[in-house]
């Protein structure tokens, strides 16, 4: 168990970043990037998870077992979203020999 | 150190340097232990022993058992006629549901871990209790608080939606207690992932000196292993579930296409949990198995690191298949293929334990102790269970099988014929250990037999009726093929002899509490740590911490065991679970 002491000092900085990266939020939501409106809201979101949970979670500062656990945690969601997402993808794909079959009857 | 070194004061022998490290019968020294530790209500209900925790599991999963249990009964009884007499086929869709969701999420996942687990594993590895004993406790509470809500919802009525809780049906259109049934297994769900927090912490920082990572006994791995999923995969079920009853509640589009929804959406995340689950239920009956087969062939296991890792491989693997409960829906083809193919991959580490498992067996010096019976029992059938999986796992069988009784019959294979059979025979290895008393060994035979062919013959025929079409959870089917018919009165039949052969041990169980023969210390003369302290176990588990030289199942080969003079030819080791103390 780490014993290390976190200064008030930093957990308001942390605090600031988020406020920050909130009205970035805001902001961003104003202009329209087309297809890029996902990745940009969604990578200011990470971010923000990212800064709750090595700092206010105090993961950054805690053993390597933790840090494992923590880095398995979200390898388990990336193969969930992978595998799920590579059903979306491909589920508009059919096989051009299906396709002439159903042109042919 | 030689087995010839020994002196008589070193007893239970079987095992080439065990220190001793605590005192060996209960009756040696009159003492406490857990049961009598305290006998009132505050003692049991806010007990932090993780032993009385376990006791309290063992006694609301029986319950739960019997209830499932008596909705099964109905099933069975609705198909003996073609026609939905009975029961009204709106009255059977309640019953196959409860059916499923008290057998799965309030019997199957906590079973073995939450009763011989809770129980064992602090013993198994020599510490006092487990990591986080008022968690434990917690958890408890947590899957009364579930089967509350569960079974309360029930009693208003119940639900329709299957145990698989498939939307839009689940969402939109069933007019039953769906979220209150869902906010039951979603507290259920937290029960389950505390015991997986608290086992895997204990594993990790309890050890006893000297109790290696690969020294630990098998069940302590397949335990671990089981922990990992439950912390990994129940998450997603409690995410799932919540999105269905938000989906329910507010109407905001997540699976129903009416609302802009996907269907297929719930499937991946129900299944992303729930195949994983089957090996929930089932890793800790393969940790079980190992232990039974190797005391009672009095052998090491064949392999002891290739079933540990296939474990863990288990654990992994399962995660990557669930796919194949969706060949028939509008999932992609693709996605399908490569699900089906990691799926026969995941077939492999289950093969490699059913063959070092068999390997152990050979030449061993078995006995046929009722645990042994279950374990020999597990083999068999979870083998078939297995095998019919590898059929569904291939796409084209499936889409002539999928939803159909071939399916019912498959996992009732796995889940009865493996873990049922794995957690009974358990019971059984462990009940001197829990309570100090011996069960009555001819009883206990005679009823290891009777369900063994009880389940045959009920779920064996639902193989044919599922291969010839009839689907599952129908209440009626046509008359004109006799063969369904004939078939369903099989089926109930088996599952009238299966009920008597669960009950017999209800009633012996509870008689030798009182009337059996008290059992000694290591009334197997077994290997593990667990055995090395009195029966019942004193509340700190060992009076002095233990410190582990040997290797699991270090059994001493037969002929040591007569030079030593504890065994003639006509008092086996084994025999000492005839003569008790
Ligand atoms: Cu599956």
């Amino acid at each position: 168990m780490s014993e290390h002491i976190v200064q008030p000092k930093s957990y308001y900085k942390i605090f600031g970043a988020l406020m920050v990266l909130t009205a970035l939020t805001v902001v961003v939501a104003f202009f329209d990037f087309g297809a890029l409106n996902d990745i940009v809201a969604m990578t200011i979101a990470v971010t923000k998870a990212t800064l709750v949970i090595l700092f206010f979670m105090h993961v950054f500062y805690s053993s390597r077992l933790t840090k494992t656990i923590v880095v398995a945690g979200f390898f388990w969601l990336a193969i969930m979203f992978v595998m799920i997402g590579s059903d979306y993808l491909s589920r508009g794909y059919v096989p051009r020999g299906i396709t002439n079959y159903v042109e042919r009857h | 150190m030689s087995a010839i070194d020994r002196t008589a004061r070193d007893m239970p022998p079987a095992t080439p340097g065990v220190k001793r490290i605590a005192e060996p019968r209960a009756d040696e020294r009159p003492g406490s232990n857990y049961l009598n530790n305290g006998y009132g209500w505050k003692s049991w209900l806010l007990t932090k022993d993780h032993k009385r925790i376990g006791i309290l599991y063992l006694i609301s999963i029986s319950l739960f058992f019997a209830l499932g249990g008596i909705y099964a009964g109905f099933i069975r009884l609705e198909l003996l006629t073609p026609q939905s007499d009975l029961l009204q086929p709106a009255t059977y869709n309640k019953v196959f549901t409860q059916h499923g969701i008290i057998m799965v999420f309030l019997f199957l996942v906590p079973s073995i871990p939450a009763t011989l687990g809770n129980f064992l594993i602090p013993l198994m590895i020599g510490a006092k209790d487990l990591a986080f004993p008022r968690i434990n406790l917690l958890s408890w509470y947590l899957l009364i608080i579930g089967a509350v809500f569960a079974l309360g919802a029930m009693m208003y009525g119940g639900v329709d939606t299957g145990w698989t809780f498939y939307t839009p049906f689940s969402s939109t259109y069933s007019n039953t207690y769906v979220t209150a049934t869902g906010i039951g297994i979603f507290v259920a769900g937290f029960s389950s992932i505390l015991t997986g927090l608290n086992f895997i912490v204990t594993i990790h920082t309890m050890r006893a000196p000297g109790m290696t990572w690969f020294r630990m006994p098998l069940f302590v791995w397949a335990h671990y292993a089981t922990s990992l999923i439950m912390i990994l995969g129940t998450p997603v079920l409690a995410i799932t579930i919540s999105l269905m009853a938000f989906e329910r509640v507010t109407r905001v589009g997540i699976f129903d296409p009416a609302l802009g929804g996907d269907p297929i959406l719930f499937q991946h995340l129900f299944w992303f949990y729930s195949h994983p689950a089957v090996y929930i239920m089932l890793l800790p009956g393969m940790g079980i198995i190992s232990e039974i087969i190797s005391t009672f062939s009095r052998k090491n296991i064949f392999g002891y690191k290739f079933v540990a890792f296939s474990s863990i491989a288990i654990a992994v693997f399962g995660f990557l298949v669930w796919g194949h409960h969706m060949f028939t829906t509008g999932q992609s083809v693709y996605a399908g293929l490569v699900f089906s193919f990691i799926s026969y991959a995941v077939a492999v580490p289950s093969a490699i334990k059913v063959f070092n498992w068999s390997a152990t067996l050979f030449r061993g010096s078995i006995s046929y102790d009722t645990p042994m019976l279950y374990a020999l029992g597990f083999l068999g059938l979870f083998t078939l269970g297995g095998m019919t999986g590898v059929f569904l796992a291939a796409i084209g069988l499936d889409v002539h099988v999928h939803d159909t009784y071939f399916v019912v019959a498959h996992f009732h294979y796995i889940m009865v014929g493996g873990t049922l059979l794995a957690y009974l025979g358990g019971l059984h290895y462990w009940w001197p250990k829990m309570f100090g008393r011996m069960y009555p060994e001819g009883w206990g035979r005679f009823s290891a037999l009777v369900v063994f062919v009880g389940f045959n013959l009920t779920f064996f025929p639902q193989f044919l009726l599922g291969y010839l079409g009839m689907p599952r959870r129908y209440a009626a089917y046509p008359v004109d093929i006799p063969a369904f018919q004939v078939l369903h009165i099989l089926s109930t039949a088996g599952a009238t002899i299966l009920g008597a052969g669960l009950v017999i041990p209800l009633i012996y169980l509870i008689w030798s509490l009182i009337g059996g023969p008290k059992a000694a210390g290591d009334p197997w003369m077994a290997t593990g740590l667990e055995w090395r302290t009195a029966s019942p176990p004193p509340t700190e588990n060992f009076h002095e911490t233990p410190v582990v030289t040997w290797n699991a199942y270090e059994y001493a080969p037969q002929e040591d065991m007569e030079v030593i003079g504890k065994t003639s030819p006509d008092d086996k080791p084994d025999r000492s679970s005839y003569s008790g103390a």
